[in-house]
């Protein structure tokens, strides 16, 4: 398997906390077609309940694939990196991410399965913006085999 | 823009649907955005080496790009509470021309109670799907 099994129920220490800035949020918005002004416009955003402007739902992978690299570039790990796909993902939100959020990240690897040759590795990285767990962000990643 | 209450909502009901048209500066925009910056999303020779067609779109961009199909429904971008995908086929963007992936939605579930709705996107691209059980779960008034 091209991927060190004991690798399941590893964690990495947080890494230096990520600051969500609004304009990173109107970036990755425009960049997804998010077309909703409360990813651009504070007001809008206040007016609806937000301290200021949101993310989209799926900015936080900007920080968990920050996480991921800490996993994939171990070299304990043994992962060629241009093998590796991208397989499932899963966000859950307690709340959006909001321009000034200064969110600190902590990668679990969950578990490391042999498939056909191949590695399926899923990672869980979890999202706190003091001591609030905003989001967690799950990604299955497919490491792929020398023969696959 | 006023949310979208779950008391209006019935299972079934389908989500406009829209086509999501991309090019190459869309991929290098998104790779900028997200600092995902595997070249298989830009550089043809490159992807080519590894045994793909050609350039292949981020599964992060599509799952991005759907999202906006449920949120725009639901009138806030702030109210998706939890939003899972598989990544069962790719998107080849050739150089030329770009590629068009056809973007839909269904709602599956409908809690009265917590006010959540469950919506099924999907995403194809010349007739295969891109993402696989894409479920996104909205919080309404």
């Amino acid at each position: 398997m091209p991927v060190n099994a004991e690798a399941a129920g590893r964690s990495y220490p947080p890494m230096a906390p990520y600051l969500v800035s609004a304009a990173k949020i109107a970036e990755f918005a425009a960049a997804v077609g998010a077309t909703d002004p409360v990813h651009v416009d504070s007001a809008v955003a206040r007016e609806r309940g937000y301290r200021d402007v949101i993310a989209p739902p799926t900015f936080a992978v900007l920080i968990a694939q920050q996480c991921d690299t800490q996993f994939v570039a171990d070299p304990a790990m043994g992962i060629d990196f241009s093998r590796v796909v991208h397989g499932q993902q899963t966000f859950e939100h307690h709340r959006p991410l909001t321009a000034g959020d200064a969110v600190t990240a902590v990668l679990h690897v969950d578990s490391v399965k042999a498939v056909a040759g191949n590695a399926m590795v899923t990672t869980r990285s979890e999202l706190h913006v003091g001591d609030q767990l905003t989001t967690t962000s799950t990604s299955m990643l497919v490491v792929r085999g020398e023969n696959s | 823009m006023t949310v979208r209450t779950a008391a209006s909502v019935t299972k079934g009901d389908a989500l406009p649907p829209r086509t999501l048209h991309i090019e190459r500066a869309t991929l290098v925009r998104y790779a900028g955005a997200s600092l995902d910056f595997n070249p298989i999303h830009w550089d043809g020779d490159f992807a080519r080496e590894v045994g793909l067609p050609d350039v292949i779109a981020h599964g992060m961009f599509t799952m991005g790009a759907a999202a906006a199909v449920a949120t725009d429904w639901a009138g806030d971008a702030g109210r998706v509470v939890r939003y899972t995908t598989k990544f069962v086929g790719p998107v080849v963007v050739p150089r030329e021309g770009g590629a068009d992936v056809e973007l839909g939605g269904t709602v599956t579930a409908v809690d009265h109670a917590t006010r959540r709705v469950t919506v099924e996107l999907t995403a194809t691209h010349e007739g295969a799907k891109v993402l696989g059980r894409a479920l996104l779960v909205l919080q309404l008034d």
